[in-house]
């Protein structure tokens, strides 16, 4: 009987060995290991063996169905991981292949700026408002500081609706619309469009964005207007980016400035993108004039307050290198798909 | 203004380089645009002597010379001119040398001779007879001095100056000339300010025996000098002062002219001269002109007077007009012998007035429009009789009339440090402060700062303040943090603009900025029929040409450019929108227009038609939380396919248009592919919009799906037996989809088979067949009303 259970063994060893695929494993299996299999038949002589004998064959039949077993299973192991292989290898692709893309648009560049101008400065605490573009005069100029007979209304060729009535040449008259309707503490942006009289061409629009700002409170100090601008610029171009406040006239602020940041393209070392001032001109500010306090029924001994204007085209061509401002105004696809 | 850094060291006695001076003025507040020297543009250009000049042996309009160039031994040039003789000092360009316009000069061979240069003429050195009177233009350039031989022709010509350009603000008229900005450039350097006082000797008789003036209009005319100067010498004015009106970009014409433009770039204050035989009866009066009264200006014209404008007039007629310019005849020319210096102070908005209305902006009406000082008009007349002197231009008659019907005091603000300090964030001393506005010409008397006469833009604590910080330097100043808490957050209607944008750019859509002025022609081209309500628009009264001239009443027009410029650079496909603001005119043109946020959509090529664009609108909606939107068949819209249109409504409310361009509008923009748009109102859309989504448990019981395949006559909307289909599945219906649309065999001519997939569930139990068998005959009885059967 061991003969026999030796011979099982190898038989099994070697038709296992064999096998490729699972149903000839099943029938293995069943020819061995099965209810009427070989193993079985053999068990069932057992009987016919002394008490001494009976554990000892016992122990070696176990062994040979356990080694069966083992040899069954490894090669179903086999076999299967042999399948996936080729599975895997006829299912190869081209990964280089270009990806099916969803439809996706893009925002418009000064919008995708504008987003994260209104980002920095709802940080900082400023509310975003937005303004009639028709304006009338008194709003536009008058409660400005520029009465009709101004000359700084010369520097912005207007266009006139009726003789009260234009289209707005700058953001500024939101200040007084925010003071009259509002009373201090007042923190706000504004962005929207403007117009003048200007030709079309590469640097000049009858239409272009601004973005206006204003702050009113007890105790805003030049200082202040400063600091805040500074860190907008920081936030926008990044930490190492460097500022000046050179002097300036507007009718509505005094003190007045224009702030200069160092170019980023050279770091302030000079080049054609500053033409070689390793400065570019990025806004004017000032403090707001205590006349225009006033004519908002606001008191300059009690109140002051700071006010800025950017312009959102400039900004924008900068940032992504545009060198002709009527691209941003001819919407092709070719030019929106870039940003 | 430009004006020579020489000039201003008259002034102000700075050791500095041009670089830095432009650096620190800017930085004070006198912003300098750029500096440049006639001596940047030629280079190695020397002063020569003509020893020896000889025929050319191959050549009849060619000489040879030999001249004297500091160097050890002769250089021979040869040259074509024919007005040079031995011993003339002449401008010689050496081998290697640079002239204006980038034109280098090398040496060479003329008709074999060699030649190591070139003499140079007026022209080639970037000079006019007007620089150098006595110079002839078709020659070289003979000095008129004498000079060592080899000097640098620059320094000889007296072309090495450098002269800045300044961008003057409008509130500092003072600075639109050399003596305030000298001032600036005193304090700004910290050296004393050199201010001259004109001395003029005494002349003869006495110009109460000439002339007389009156002014009859002092509300305009604060104040009129004239002085009278006899047996005048028109001739060139010396090369010093051509130099430097040059380098200010003003052209020398003659030493009497040169003098009035010399002291208004010197002093800021118009100057003019008239012919004195042309001053009728010696009586000068500044009135205004009379209705029609006509006066032919120095640059020719003649010109038409109306009562409101100011003129100078004698007891014939007008001879100038006053502030703005001089008339023709009464000027200075070579026959005059005896002339009148002005020196006048007019009303700045008045001068700007005439001047707009005669057309005709002159650097004099420029500067009175923006403010001049009436106290300096007689230090300017001075200095211009000082000048006649000087120049030995003519006899001064003794005296001045001086007519001042405006004597102003010198303005007084009381200094409050407090109140500096409070605006600015610092915290500098009173000292301090006063230390500051000393130099610059203001004056402290008690408590009081005296602001100078010409500083016109210092009037309060905040004017104090800038000139305080200005001196300082801005960027010396402390930067700080403002205090106190503000929250700022994004209102609700900006929030859902956003999200609106955004979801359009996730649909496919790219974003577009149009102007938001077009020309008229623009409703014609969308088919508006005359008399359109969107006809009646917002006209510019002085727009920069027709295409820009009215405000939109709708942005199809500038959708529809941006449509066709993309197909004629073959862009094959494309699709865009807008955030567009609509102008509607009020009913009163006194009244601010209303300005509508519109969304507009359109696209073109092989991805889109209606349905493609209505996917995107019902899809917005559902973002905008709108439910239930109905699209009803518009046939009437004029920019619109009639069969392709539709009106998009969410109750009773008029959300816009949806639709294919009428092929008509396309052909009238050359546009071929189709196009779809979609017009919708943003701020209905915001009125509308759906609140916070309430969350629905999800189904614990199967669904049971049924489809329907019915036949349905061509004319019957979709929309119709969807509704019908609803109502019959009352509340078991979860999801209803059309998957098929069909027509052709088994499908009567005339009808069309739409086949409908339905999701039935109860939410409380399972669904049985007989349930949804019932649900079905409902629908289908629902139908039959409208004549719909299921597919046999």
């Amino acid at each position: 009987m061991r003969e026999a259970l030796q011979n099982i063994k190898t038989a099994a060893e070697e038709l296992l060995s064999k096998a490729d695929t699972q149903q000839q494993l099943e029938e293995l299996k069943v020819r061995f290991l099965g209810k009427k299999g070989e193993l079985t038949a053999i068990l069932k002589q057992m009987g016919g063996l002394s008490a001494e004998e009976r554990p000892v064959i016992g122990a070696l039949a176990n062994e040979v169905r356990e080694s069966i077993d083992a040899d069954l299973r490894r090669r179903a192991k086999e076999l299967g991981d042999a399948v996936l292989a080729r599975r895997l290898a006829a299912e190869s692709i081209d990964v280089t292949l270009p990806g099916v893309q969803p439809a996706q648009g893009k925002r418009h560049p000064f919008q995708q700026v504008l987003d994260e101008l209104k980002d920095i400065f709802l940080g900082m605490g400023f509310d975003v408002v937005s303004g009639p573009e028709i304006e009338y005069d008194h709003y536009n100029f008058e409660m400005l500081n520029m009465p009709k007979s101004h000359p700084a209304r010369d520097t912005q060729d207007t266009f006139y609706i009726t003789e009260n009535m234009l289209l707005r040449t700058q953001t500024s008259p939101m200040q007084i619309r925010t003071m009259e309707a509002q009373q201090p503490p007042i923190r706000i942006i504004c962005p929207g469009r403007v117009y003048r009289s200007d030709a079309v061409d590469a640097t000049h629009s009858p239409l272009f964005h601004q973005i206006e700002g204003l702050v009113v409170d007890k105790g805003i100090t030049f200082s202040d207007l400063k600091g805040t601008l500074e860190a907008f610029i920081k936030k926008l171009y990044g930490e190492e980016t460097r500022v000046r406040f050179r002097p300036h006239h507007f009718p509505y602020t005094e003190p007045s400035a224009e702030m200069d940041m160092s170019c980023f393209k050279c770091g302030g070392k000079g080049c054609p993108l500053c033409k070689g001032e390793g400065w570019i001109e990025i806004l004017g500010c000032g403090m707001v004039h205590p006349k225009v306090l006033e004519n908002c029924g606001i008191d300059p001994e009690v109140y002051s307050g700071y006010a800025f204007g950017v312009g959102l085209e400039r900004i924008t061509m900068m940032r992504y290198g545009i060198d002709d401002m009527r691209l941003l105004y001819e919407n092709d696809l070719r030019f929106l798909s870039q940003f | 203004m430009k004006l020579p850094l020489n000039w201003v060291r008259d002034f102000a006695d700075m050791k500095t380089t041009p670089h830095e001076f432009a650096e620190k003025m800017t930085m004070s507040g006198s912003k300098v645009e750029c500096f440049s020297s006639e001596s940047d543009e030629i280079k190695n250009v020397v002063i020569a002597k003509v020893l020896k000049i000889e025929k050319h042996p191959d050549s009849d309009h060619l000489v040879v010379c030999q001249l004297d160039a500091g160097q050890e031994t002769p250089l021979q040039i040869v040259t074509g001119a024919g007005n040079l003789k031995e011993g003339d000092l002449v401008p010689a360009a050496l081998d290697k040398s640079r002239l204006p316009g980038g034109k280098e000069i090398r040496k060479g061979k003329l008709r074999g001779v060699a030649s190591n240069g070139m003499l140079c003429s007026l022209g080639e050195l970037g000079l006019t007879t007007h620089d150098f009177p006595n110079a002839v233009e078709d020659g070289i350039l003979v000095l008129d001095e004498t000079c060592a031989p080899g000097t640098d022709a620059c320094a000889a010509l007296g072309l090495d100056d450098v002269s800045v350009e300044f961008e003057i603000t409008p509130n500092r008229p003072d600075c639109l000339s050399v003596r305030g900005l000298a001032r600036e450039a005193a304090a700004t350097y910290g050296v004393p300010f050199c201010d001259h006082t004109p001395q003029v000797k005494p002349g003869h008789g006495d110009v109460g025996e000439f002339l007389k003036v009156d002014i009859e209009n002092k509300e305009l005319c604060y104040r009129y000098i004239g002085a009278v100067v006899e047996n005048v010498r028109v001739k060139p004015s010396p090369r010093w002062m051509r130099e430097r009106l040059r380098l200010c970009g003003v052209r020398p014409i003659n030493n009497l002219v040169d003098i009035t433009n010399y002291v208004m770039l010197e002093y800021g204050q118009p100057m003019h001269c008239f012919d004195y035989k042309y001053v009728n009866g010696g009586h000068i009066t500044v009135r205004n002109a009379k209705a029609g009264e006509k006066i032919e200006t120095l640059d020719g014209a003649d010109r038409t007077l109306s009562e409101e404008m100011l003129v100078i007039a004698d007891e014939k007629g007008p001879i100038a007009v006053a502030g703005v310019m001089g008339g023709e005849f009464s000027g200075v020319y070579d026959d005059t012998t005896t002339i009148v210096f002005e020196s006048a102070m007019f009303n700045g908005p008045s001068v700007r007035t005439t001047a707009k209305k005669l057309g005709m902006r002159t650097e004099a009406s420029g500067r009175y429009e923006k403010g001049l000082d009436p106290n300096g008009c007689l230090r300017c007349l001075e200095r211009a009789l000082e000048l006649v002197q000087l120049l030995d231009a003519g006899d001064v008659v003794n005296g001045v009339v001086d007519v001042w019907t405006h004597k102003r005091d010198k303005r007084r603000v009381p200094l409050r440090p407090e109140a500096i300090n409070r605006l600015l964030g610092t915290a500098l001393s009173k000292e301090e402060m006063v230390s500051i506005l000393l130099p610059p010409g203001f004056e402290m008397e008690s408590d009081e700062i005296v602001v100078p006469s010409d500083r016109f833009d210092v009037e309060r604590d905040c004017d104090l303040a800038e000139e305080v910080a200005r001196y300082v330097g801005y960027n010396k100043m402390p930067s700080t943090i403002m205090r106190g808490v503000a929250t700022a957050r994004p209102t609700p209607r900006q929030t859902f603009d956003s999200r609106m944008t955004e979801a359009l750019v996730g649909f496919g859509l790219y974003e577009i900025e149009t102007f938001s002025f077009y020309s008229p022609k623009a409703f014609d081209a969308i088919n508006l029929p005359e008399g359109h309500p969107l006809r009646r628009a917002v006209v510019i009264s002085n727009p920069l040409g027709e295409d820009t001239s009215i405000m939109r009443t709708t942005a199809l027009p500038s959708m529809l450019d941006v449509v066709s410029r993309n197909i004629n650079v073959r862009n094959p496909e494309g699709a865009f929108f807008e955030n567009a603001t609509e102008y509607i005119p009020a009913e009163s043109s006194d009244v601010l227009p209303t300005e509508n946020q519109k969304l507009l959509l359109a696209a073109y090529g092989k991805s889109w038609d209606y349905l493609a664009m209505k996917g995107v609108v019902e899809k917005l909606l559902e973002t905008a939380g709108i439910k239930s939107p109905v699209f009803i068949r518009e046939s009437e819209a004029p920019s619109y396919h009639p069969g392709r249109t539709a009106k998009v409504y969410v109750d009773e409310t008029e959300l816009g248009l949806i639709g294919e361009l009428h092929p008509a509008v396309l052909a009238n923009y050359k546009i071929k592919p189709r196009v779809v748009a979609a017009d919708l109102n943003l701020d209905l859309l915001f009125a509308c919009r759906g609140g916070t989504a309430a969350f629905k448990a999800l189904p614990k019981f199967p669904a049971v799906t049924r489809d329907l395949a019915l036949v349905a006559k061509e004319e019957i909307p979709a929309a119709e037996l969807y509704s019908r289909i609803e109502k019959g599945a009352g509340k078991l219906l979860e999801k209803l989809s059309l998957f098929d649309i069909y027509r052709g065999d088994g499908v009567a001519e005339g009808c069309k088979s739409l086949a409908y997939s339905l999701v039935l569930r109860a939410p409380d139990r399972s669904l049985t067949d007989e349930d949804a068998d019932a649900a079905v005959q409902k629908i289908l009885k629902n139908l039959s009303e409208i004549g719909v059967v299921l597919r046999s």
